[in-house]
């Protein structure tokens, strides 16, 4: 199949591991990475992007039509967030390529989206809890980059800060409900939580791209996300009379396009018009 | 979750009204289902409120709202249609008022 010529290997620094102290991605080889604000543009548009495309397949499916309102409303607001972020990645990268070209001709190796938001939709409950340990992590990350010293970056910010705060409320008042509701919705809200907790780790672990955007004035307290990321849950969690799951095991890689298989199945559907028509307007 | 007598399958109906602006009157937009007070209203901004039609929201059990009755309508509302005296429209209207 014929690619566009910039779907070459990417250029730019690689930046390893963080040096020290900072947890780092250990163990993990991915390709080459980027610069790092390139990289660093590519994760907050990928998760935003993957996470939207995802919602959007509930369309035509939940459970009750005022719901799958609400879940396109949710996946456009990402979506869109996604286009601001990858325009914005591409100019940084200055290889000559738009948000179209980055979401619609990369492989899963070239993904930055952690690997929570690649997850399969499986029940609402699933889908819901997903969502609601992303907004939580989403909002704060928002908060914190809208007083980033990027101004472009910033301002991407302060927009998406008022929808993420709704996008909060919507996962938060759902979990409430299906956790402290029936014995079946108990049962299944709190399964998806043991089941996805393997990959919250991963949205708060720094590296080396994240030293380095610091460098760049775009430097977030993930220690102190990660704190107040934690008093959210927990007090929904207990509203809603579910348990937190133990930290086990935790799943990580997608910082650097080491992904789960559900992401090239996902890709598959998401890119197949774009490739199949390259060049296409519309 | 039981509201109003309702069973799990079925979520009651709330109307739903919208206010456009500041100092106008609320206006019915149409209804949504939800489980609860807060659910309604969340519900009733995504289906009613997406383009920016409101600054307010009302959500209101429909079971709280009291209609009259479609087949009272002729002896409910047809008494004031023949009393010209409360249809004020054979006053003149000085020059120089503004007609609104």
């Amino acid at each position: 199949m014929r690619t566009p010529e910039h779907d070459e290997e990417e250029p730019g620094i690689a930046t390893g591991a963080a040096e020290g102290g900072v947890q780092k991605v250990a163990g993990v080889r991915g390709p080459a990475l980027g610069a790092p604000l390139f990289e660093y543009l590519q994760r907050l548009g990928d998760d935003r992007l993957i996470l939207g495309h995802r919602l959007s397949e509930w369309c035509g499916h939940a459970p009750i039509i005022e719901e799958d309102i609400a879940l396109a409303n949710v996946s456009l607001d990402l979506i869109g967030q996604s286009v601001s972020l990858l325009k914005l990645a591409g100019e940084v990268e200055g290889a000559g390529r738009d948000e179209d070209a980055l979401a619609y001709f990369r492989d899963g190796v070239q993904f930055r989206n952690a690997l929570l938001v690649e997850q399969p939709n499986g029940d609402f409950a699933q889908t819901i809890v997903r969502q609601f340990l992303f907004d939580a992590y989403s909002l704060l990350m928002w908060e914190a980059l809208g007083k980033c010293g990027h101004a472009q970056l910033a301002a991407i910010a302060a927009k998406a800060i008022k929808e993420d705060k709704y996008h909060l409320r919507h996962s938060s008042e759902w979990i409430i409900r299906l956790g402290d509701g029936t014995e079946e919705s108990h049962a299944r809200v709190q399964r998806a939580f043991d089941g996805l907790w393997r990959y919250t780790a991963e949205l708060f672990e720094r590296d080396g791209v994240d030293a380095a955007v610091a460098a760049l004035g775009v430097d977030v307290d993930l220690a102190g996300i990660r704190t107040r990321w934690d008093a959210i849950v927990d007090d929904v969690l207990a509203r809603a009379t579910l348990v937190r799951p133990a930290d086990g095991a935790m799943r990580r890689g997608g910082r650097v396009g080491k992904h789960t298989e559900h992401l090239g199945h996902l890709l598959a559907t998401m890119q197949i018009v774009a490739r199949s028509h390259p060049g296409a307007t519309w | 979750m039981t509201v109003n007598g309702k069973d799990d399958s079925h979520w009651p109906l709330w109307e739903v009204f919208t206010q456009g602006g500041q100092g106008q009157p609320f206006e019915h937009a149409g209804s949504v289902h939800a489980t609860d007070a807060e659910h309604a209203m969340q519900n009733a901004r995504d289906v009613y409120t997406r383009r920016g039609e409101a600054v307010n929201l009302w959500v209101v059990p429909s079971w709280a709202i009291t209609a009259s009755a479609p087949s009272e309508a002729g002896p409910f509302f047809d008494p004031g249609n023949d009393k010209p005296y409360r249809h004020p429209q054979f006053y003149k209207v000085p020059r120089g008022v503004k007609v609104f």
